[in-house]
C-alpha cells in the first residue's frame, strides 16, 4: 500500500474527493505569481510550475493572523480580558509542495516548538497537515539543495513522495500520516519493480541536473566573532536597499511582530510577517537601536541562517536552497556568493 | 496545551509614584483567578510581559521578590505606547501578565558567596527583587556579605526610597545612596558617580559575585573598577535590554549572535558577553 501508481488524469480526481470533507491546498497561478492557495475547485491546482513565487511559510504561519480578541467596553464583565481566538485545526493536504519547502517546516520546528515552549498555532497546524511533495524533475537554474542536506525527491518533512514518471505518477508513502492518506483513498496500482527503478533514475537526473553548489563544510568551525567581524560584509550589504522581498519569499524566515488593533469597543491582538531588514525591528523605547545601520540588518540575516542556526542547533544551515531570494532580489545579492565568503573559499 | 502567548488577567491593586519627575511608577498587581497566581512562579531577574489590551505588550523586569506572596510589583518607566497607556490607568483597572519569562540570576552559584549588587538609575528593579529575596529570614543565612551600591542622578530619582532607608539601618546589609548632584543640605549619603562610590567603596572580590544592572554609561566606566578590585568575568553578572514581541525566542528580534535575550538572558556574564557579538 505505500507505493502507488497513478494515470496522472486521476490526480485531480483524488484532489477532487479530498476536498469533499477536507481542505486541500496546492500552487496556483494568479497572473504572474504562484503560491499554495485554498483549492475551491480541483483544477486550479497547477502542477506545471517550478518553485513557486512565495514559498508555502503561510500554510504554518500565516503572513498575517488573529490570535486573541477582547472587549474595551467597560460596561462589560470581562472588559480588557484576552480570549484566544478559536482556529479550524480540521485535516488538511497540501498538494505539489516541493522537498525544499517541506524541509523548511522541519528547520522552523525547531523555532516554534521547542524543549520550552510550543507555539500553539504552528504546532496544531504541523500537526495536522499532511505534505503531498511533488519532487523536481527540471530544477531552476538558482536550485541548490543538494549542497544544503537536501535534494530535488529528498524525503525530509514529506508525508507522500510523488515522482512524475511522464504518464503516470508514482506515490511513495513516506510517514504514517501518508500511508493512512494512500490507504483510504485506495488509489491506484501496487508499483511494479521497474517503475521503482524508472523513478530512481528520475531522481538520480534530476540531482545531476543541479549546477548550482554553494560550500558549507567550514562554517561550523569558523569563528563566530571572526565571521561578525569580517570586512566582506560591506561589500555584500552595498547594494542593498533593505526592500525585505528575501524574507518574504524565503521558506526559513519566520520572525514576526505582535500587535493589538482596536476599532471602536473591541479589538484583536494578532501577529504580522516582520523582517531583520527593516530599522524598526529592533528600535528600542529609548530611541537606542542595536542594528540601526544597513550593514547589520544584513549581516543579521545571513548569519543567522548560515552560523547562528548553526551553531545554535547543530542541524544545518537555515537555508533549503530554493533560490527564490536569489530570484526576486532587485539588485542581484546572490546568497550562494555569500556562502562562499562565509565558509572562507571565495576568490 | 498551554499557550505561551496568553497573559494572565491582573488587576491593578495601587499605583505608586517612585520619582519626582514622575516618570516612574511602580504597579502592584494582583491575578485574577487564582489558578493563575499558582502558575506564575519567579524567581529573582526574571521579567514579565504587561499586556494592555489594544495597546500591546511590554518586557518589564519583576520588582517583587517570590517570598512576596499574594501580588506581583513592576516599576514602570514611561517611554512608548504601552507604558504610557499604563501611566494613565489606576487602582482597580485590568491588564495582563505573562510569564515569567528568561532566565534569573544565578542563585545556585551565589548561594554561600558575599553578594554585591551595583545599580543606577530606573535599572534597579529586579535588584530590588533580589535584595528583598535574599534579606528575607529563610534565605538571608544562605547568603555571605550583601553590599549595595545604588546611584542615580537626584535624591528624588531614587526608587524604593523608603525601604532604601531601611535597608541602610540594617546590620546585616551594607547600603552605599549615592546621587550624581545635589543641592540639598540635609542630603547624609554619598554624592558622586557610581563608578567612583563603588572604587571609594571597594567592595571586596573575595569569595563575591557582583551583579550591575545601569544605564550603559555607567557600566562601561563600572566594569574597569570591578576588574581592578579583582572581580573575574565569570563573577560580573548583568541583565541586558532588547526590544521584544514573544518573550520566548521564537520572533526573532532580540537575538546578539546565537543568544535570544529574551529566553536565553537576559541575565549574562561578563565571561558571557566577551564570546557573544558586540550588536546591544
Amino acid at each position: 500500500m505505500s507505493k502507488r501508481v497513478i494515470d496522472k488524469t486521476e490526480l485531480p480526481d483524488l484532489i477532487g474527493r479530498l476536498m469533499e470533507s477536507n481542505r486541500v491546498y496546492a500552487p496556483v497561478r494568479q497572473n504572474d505569481m504562484t503560491s499554495f492557495k485554498l483549492l475551491t475547485a480541483a483544477e486550479q491546482a497547477d502542477f506545471n510550475l517550478s518553485n513557486t513565487t512565495l514559498s508555502p511559510k503561510s500554510l504554518m504561519l500565516p503572513q498575517s493572523e488573529w490570535l486573541f480578541d477582547f472587549t474595551l467596553d467597560k460596561a462589560k464583565k470581562e472588559t480588557s480580558f484576552l480570549s484566544e481566538i478559536p482556529h479550524d485545526y480540521s485535516p488538511r493536504f497540501v498538494f505539489g509542495i516541493r522537498p525544499c519547502d517541506a524541509k523548511a517546516f522541519q528547520l522552523l520546528d525547531l523555532n516554534f516548538h521547542s524543549p520550552q515552549y510550543r507555539d500553539p498555532w504552528w504546532v496544531n497546524r504541523r500537526q495536522t497537515t499532511t505534505l503531498v511533495g511533488l519532487g523536481c524533475n527540471n530544477p531552476c537554474t538558482t536550485c541548490f539543495c543538494t549542497s544544503v542536506g537536501n535534494g530535488p525527491f529528498a524525503a525530509d518533512g514529506l508525508d507522500v513522495l510523488i515522482t512524475d514518471l511522464g504518464d503516470e505518477l508514482l506515490l511513495e508513502a513516506l510517514t504514517h500520516k501518508g500511508f493512512e492518506l494512500l490507504a483510504q483513498t485506495g488509489v491506484g496500482a501496487e508499483a511494479s519493480a521497474a517503475t521503482l527503478e524508472a523513478a530512481l533514475a528520475i531522481h538520480h537526473r534530476a540531482k545531476q541536473a543541479i549546477k548550482s553548489e554553494v560550500p558549507t563544510e567550514r562554517l561550523k568551525d569558523r569563528s563566530l566573532i571572526d565571521l561578525f567581524n569580517a570586512d566582506f560584509w560591506e561589500e555584500v550589504q552595498f547594494a542593498c536597499i533593505n526592500c525585505g522581498v528575501c524574507t518574504f519569499v524565503c521558506p526559513t524566515c519566520w520572525c514576526f511582530d505582535i500587535q493589538d488593533e482596536v476599532s471602536k469597543n473591541s479589538g484583536v491582538r494578532l501577529r504580522n510577517w516582520d523582517a531583520c531588514m527593516f530599522p524598526l525591528f529592533t528600535l528600542h523605547g529609548s530611541g537606542h537601536n542595536p542594528r540601526a545601520q544597513k550593514l547589520q540588518r544584513v549581516r543579521q540575516r545571513f548569519m543567522h541562517k548560515l552560523k547562528y542556526f548553526v551553531d545554535k542547533y547543530d542541524n544545518g544551515v537555515a537555508c533549503v536552497g530554493c533560490g527564490r531570494c536569489v530570484q526576486q532580489c532587485p539588485v542581484n545579492i546572490d546568497i550562494r556568493w555569500v556562502f562562499q565568503l562565509m565558509n572562507g573559499l571565495a576568490d | 496545551m498551554e499557550n505561551p502567548y496568553f497573559p494572565y488577567p491582573v488587576r491593578i491593586d495601587s499605583v505608586a509614584v517612585e520619582t519626582e519627575d514622575r516618570n516612574l511608577k511602580t504597579f502592584k498587581l494582583v491575578f485574577e483567578k487564582p489558578e493563575h497566581q499558582g502558575k506564575f512562579v519567579h524567581r529573582a531577574g526574571q521579567f514579565a510581559e504587561l499586556s494592555i489590551a489594544g495597546k500591546g505588550e511590554i518586557p518589564i523586569g519583576i520588582a517583587s521578590s517570590p517570598t512576596e506572596k499574594g501580588y506581583l510589583l513592576f516599576t514602570v518607566n514611561k517611554v512608548g505606547l504601552v507604558t504610557t497607556a499604563l501611566h494613565r490607568m489606576v487602582a482597580g483597572d485590568i491588564i495582563g501578565v505573562r510569564g515569567p519569562l528568561g532566565n534569573c540570576y544565578p542563585w545556585d552559584k551565589l548561594e554561600g558567596m558575599n553578594v554585591v549588587i551595583i545599580g543606577g538609575g530606573f535599572a534597579f528593579t529586579t535588584l530590588r527583587a533580589s535584595i528583598v529575596y535574599m534579606l528575607h529570614p529563610g534565605n538571608r543565612s544562605r547568603f555571605g556579605d550583601i553590599t549595595v551600591i545604588y546611584g542615580a542622578r537626584t535624591p528624588g530619582m531614587l526608587l524604593y526610597k523608603e525601604e532604601l532607608t531601611a535597608w541602610e539601618r540594617r546590620d546585616d546589609i551594607l547600603v552605599h545612596i549615592t546621587v550624581d548632584a545635589t543641592d540639598n543640605p540635609d542630603w547624609k549619603y554619598n554624592v558622586g558617580f557610581v563608578p567612583t562610590i563603588t572604587q571609594e567603596k571597594a567592595p571586596s572580590a573575595k569569595d563575591s559575585y557582583v551583579i550591575v544592572c545601569g544605564p550603559p554609561v555607567m557600566i562601561k566606566f563600572t566594569l574597569p573598577i570591578l576588574s581592578e578590585l579583582g572581580y573575574p568575568p565569570e563573577r560580573i553578572i548583568m541583565s541586558l535590554e532588547m526590544r521584544m514581541k514573544c518573550g520566548i525566542g521564537m520572533c526573532g528580534r532580540c537575538n546578539i549572535g546565537t543568544e535570544y535575550v529574551c529566553k536565553d538572558g537576559p541575565v549574562f556574564t561578563l565571561a558571557q558577553l566577551s564570546q557573544m557579538v558586540a550588536e546591544y
